[in-house]
């Protein structure tokens, strides 16, 4: 089936995450979809597959204009999406979940869809216990049981969001042939991925996004430089950097590990100095969050050591680490920073760390007032956090912050936000540099990362790069470090401690 | 203009509705609707007596409701409060039946063996959700099944009456461990109103005026943003727990020293889960929660002369009071679909690009 996308435009408030996209994709090929996070590759493929209706442009699949409005309808229309993290049903048998999503019906026919389970399975080489449960399935096997469901519901154009991370090398073979195997039955596979060395080697015709636009569209085979210049673009590392006189160690990391169910990030040597800013680089979900939540003792680490100032805080509980001056600021807002339903007001006081049993609420609302004008945010004390707009909630969080802190995490502090709160973010941070709070941040932006790190570490799938001087790299080379294209233990860098 | 008028509208539609439906109800067994009315208004109102009966209705009720409101804050839903109350009334049993002191000094003791009998009840719901993962409403029920189970063992072997065992109680108090009255043929007395009021009260100020309240607040509202903020979780959620059991355990109390003067097998009468249903109807607010439960007792003391004048079940009387909550909850939730809808146009989804 062929897939045009015509003059796509998705908006969420100002962001404009797709901008006037077209593409095609051809009946019969797998086409690769590369860009940073942020690019609007993932909300383009919500709109294909009925996750997000588009503001404005057409779809069309076979020449044919379709309305999709649910992923059920998408799938009726023959589109079907592999997400990254499989949304399979766990306590089920594989058969039960190959079986979900069919219409029709009382009963459903279970001998049949054994017997279609066994031909498609072997069609593809996968090997796919009926009875054993999804949820004691590795990664891989749970992308080859959602393929042969899609395939089973009729879909003619399949859309494989990130699907290598996780899996194992011959899983990942396995799926590669299954995939060249669809694009000669003449299905149209849509393949999104950071990894460039597999885009190069499966995909035949690649559309590069950035910033909600097409970059670039370019046919395999092509060169690695060009696919990073398109992702990344040409960027001028701004020379203006704040040399800040560095004070004692503020945290150190001695050979630490730390994992969750799905990623594991070892090895991770570091020591920050009071005032320093470490920049984490990478894209979503290659283990910067997990990182995060080790320095602020939200996560045990399976081996290493965390010191704060010195002292030994490994598997201390999240509350000495607040006690230390250690502050976390996730990258979810209201999911986990702020508390819809409260008012500022009442955010502030419950941010007050002394204080009585009683609350104050003059003194609270005067301290509001205070910290609405201090950080410019565009409220009331009575006003509720989620009717704060993205950057007036950022200026919220940071204004509940206490007044001194020796290690600032912070996930993605400026996402979403215009240029002017992004600026006046950064002038807030900049004074907790010098009052000596070293600050470890993450951001998909490598502009922002640049100009604003001392120093840097690139995540790719689980791996951590040495630190890297910003100084002394480029967004390029960060980018080609992200890609897993350069070999990072290779790295011809210095050493920095 | 049109927005006040649009709340008003949605503030009395549930109460229409329920009317309407109940008014179905009647009709459908060929009764009088006006004359069910006027007798459920004379069965609760018709005299001071009548009068002085729904509020000792109203008393645990509300008791269970100013409890209720704790847990709710904090998110809870402590289904588990009927055993609670059932706990305060065995601890108050055993402290009835143990001790000999004279009546001023035996009540405030046997009151507070029902707090701290209900409020350890209580704790263990809690412990439960907090380290042991098991759901609040799961957890609940399931003690309330112990706790039933335990005061039939109770009334049947332990602290049975001499002679023949019966499951209409344990044998009577001795009298100084009988709630004092206002005297004659009312069943009221004083201790217990002002304990129901002043309680109530109390919750309402300790919600609104402590860092404790906000705290519970915050936790209700997004626990992980809280436990990010450095708000003690489960330590709050556990002291939520340990109060509103008090205030159930209290409830408790007063049923078997005020009105039964034993304990039954029935010592609880469902006041736990109806109290959920006042402090829902009630919106959450503390301020409403007496006035709603006062509606409550009226409904159930007042329909309970529809069997005696109109060969009626006094069930009827659940039948509004269940109507009522349940339009309230589909009121609430149909504007929040409305409000949603107005909000998704506005905004679009997330910001996972």
């Amino acid at each position: 089936m062929k897939v045009e996308l015509l003059d796509i435009h998705k908006y969420f408030g100002p962001v404009r995450a797709n901008d006037g996209i077209s593409l095609t994709i051809e009946s019969g090929t797998i086409h690769g979809l590369l860009g940073e996070n942020g690019a609007g590759k993932t909300t383009l493929m919500k709109v294909l597959s009925g996750f997000v209706t588009p503001d404005r442009g057409q779809v069309l699949l076979d020449g044919r204009p379709v309305t999709i409005h649910n992923p059920a309808q998408a799938i009726a229309a023959g589109v079907g999406m592999l997400h990254q993290d499989p949304l399979d049903f766990p306590p089920l048998t594989v058969l039960d979940d190959f079986l979900l999503g069919r219409q029709g019906g009382l009963f459903p026919n279970r001998t049949q869809a054994r017997q279609e389970l066994a031909d498609l399975a072997g069609q593809f080489g996968f090997s796919l216990h009926p009875d054993t449960a999804v949820g004691s399935l590795t990664v891989g096997e749970r992308q080859q049981l959602e393929i042969l469901r899609l395939l089973c519901l009729g879909v003619q154009v399949l859309i494989l969001d990130e699907p290598t991370t996780g899996i194992s090398a011959a899983q990942k073979a396995s799926l590669f042939a299954a995939l060249r195997q669809l694009a000669a039955q003449g299905k149209a596979i849509i393949f999104v991925s950071h990894k460039l060395e597999e885009v190069q080697e499966l995909c035949r015709q690649v559309t590069v996004l950035r910033r909600g636009r097409v970059a670039g569209q370019v046919t395999m085979p092509c060169p690695t430089d060009r696919l990073v210049e398109l992702m990344f673009g040409q960027v001028l590392v701004s020379g203006e950097r704040q040399e800040m006189p560095l004070g004692q160690p503020a945290l150190e990391l001695l050979d630490l590990a730390v994992a969750d169910g799905r990623l594991q990030v070892s090895g991770v040597n570091l020591q920050v100095q009071a005032g320093e800013v470490i920049g984490l680089a990478g894209l979503e979900g290659s283990g910067q969050r997990l990182l995060l939540c080790a320095c602020a003792g939200l996560r045990r680490p399976l081996a290493g050591r965390v010191r704060l100032a010195g002292v030994d805080m490994t598997g201390q509980p999240y509350a000495r680490y607040l006690a230390a001056g250690v502050a976390y600021l996730p990258a979810g807002r209201l999911e986990e920073g702020l508390i819809p339903g409260l008012d500022l007001c009442e955010h502030v006081a419950l941010a007050e760390r002394e204080g009585g049993f009683f609350i104050n609420w003059p003194a609270a609302r005067q301290r509001t007032v205070a910290c609405i004008q201090d950080f410019n945010i565009k409220g009331r004390p009575e006003t509720r956090v989620e009717a704060l707009s993205g950057g007036n909630q950022q200026r919220a969080l940071l204004a509940l912050l206490p007044p001194s802190l020796r290690l600032l995490l912070l996930e993605h502090p400026t996402r979403g936000l215009d240029v002017e709160s992004t600026l006046w973010v950064w002038g807030k941070l900049l004074e907790r540099r010098r009052q000596g709070t070293a600050i470890i941040f993450t951001s998909a932006d490598l502009d922002e990362i640049l100009e604003h790190s001392d120093r840097i570490l690139v995540f790719s799938g689980g791996q951590v790069t040495r630190a890297l001087r910003a100084s002394e790299t480029t967004a390029a080379q960060l980018g080609e470090y992200i890609g897993g294209v350069s070999d990072v233990s290779r790295s011809t860098f210095p050493v920095s401690s | 203009m049109r927005n006040r008028l649009y709340n008003l509208l949605m503030g009395l539609a549930p109460v229409i509705l329920a009317l309407v439906l109940t008014t179905l109800a009647l009709v459908a067994v060929q009764a009088s609707p006006g004359e069910a009315y006027v007798n459920m208004l004379r069965g609760a109102f018709g005299s001071a007596e009548r009068v002085a009966d729904v509020l000792v209705a109203w008393v645990p009720l509300l008791l269970c409701a100013a409890g209720l409101l704790i847990t709710f804050t904090a998110g809870l839903w402590n289904i588990g409060i009927e055993g609670q109350i059932v706990f305060g009334a065995i601890f108050t049993t055993w402290a009835a039946r143990t001790l000999h002191l004279p009546t001023p000094l035996f009540i405030p003791i046997l009151l507070l063996m029902g707090a701290v009998g209900g409020g350890l009840w209580g704790l263990v719901a809690g412990t439960l959700k907090t380290y042991g993962r098991v759901h609040e409403i799961f957890a609940g029920l399931g003690l309330n099944f112990v706790a039933m189970a335990f005061t039939n063992y109770l009334i049947l072997d332990p602290w049975k009456r001499p002679g023949i065992a019966s499951t209409s109680g344990t044998e009577l108090f001795p009298k100084a461990a009988w709630l004092p009255t206002f005297g004659g043929a009312f069943a009221l007395g004083p201790v217990e109103v002002a304990l129901a009021v002043v309680t109530t009260v109390l919750v309402y100020l300790a919600l609104r005026g402590t860092r404790w309240g906000l705290e519970l607040k915050a936790i209700g509202k997004n626990i992980r943003s809280a436990f990010l903020m450095g708000v003690p979780t489960e330590r709050r959620m556990l002291s939520a727990f340990l109060l509103c059991g008090a205030l159930a355990g209290l409830a408790g109390a007063t049923q078997s020293i005020g009105v039964y003067h034993r304990l039954t097998p029935a010592i609880s009468s469902g006041y736990g889960y109806l109290a959920i249903l006042v402090v829902m109807l009630a919106g959450y607010r503390a301020l409403w929660v007496a006035p709603v439960a006062f509606f409550f007792a009226a409904a159930n003391k007042g329909s309970l002369q529809l069997p005696l004048q109109m060969q009626l079940d006094s069930a009827l009387g659940g039948v509004l009071q269940g109507a009522l909550v349940l339009f309230v909850v589909l009121t609430q939730g149909a504007r929040g679909k409305v409000a949603s809808r107005q909000e998704a146009s506005r905004q679009g989804m997330g910001d996972e690009v």
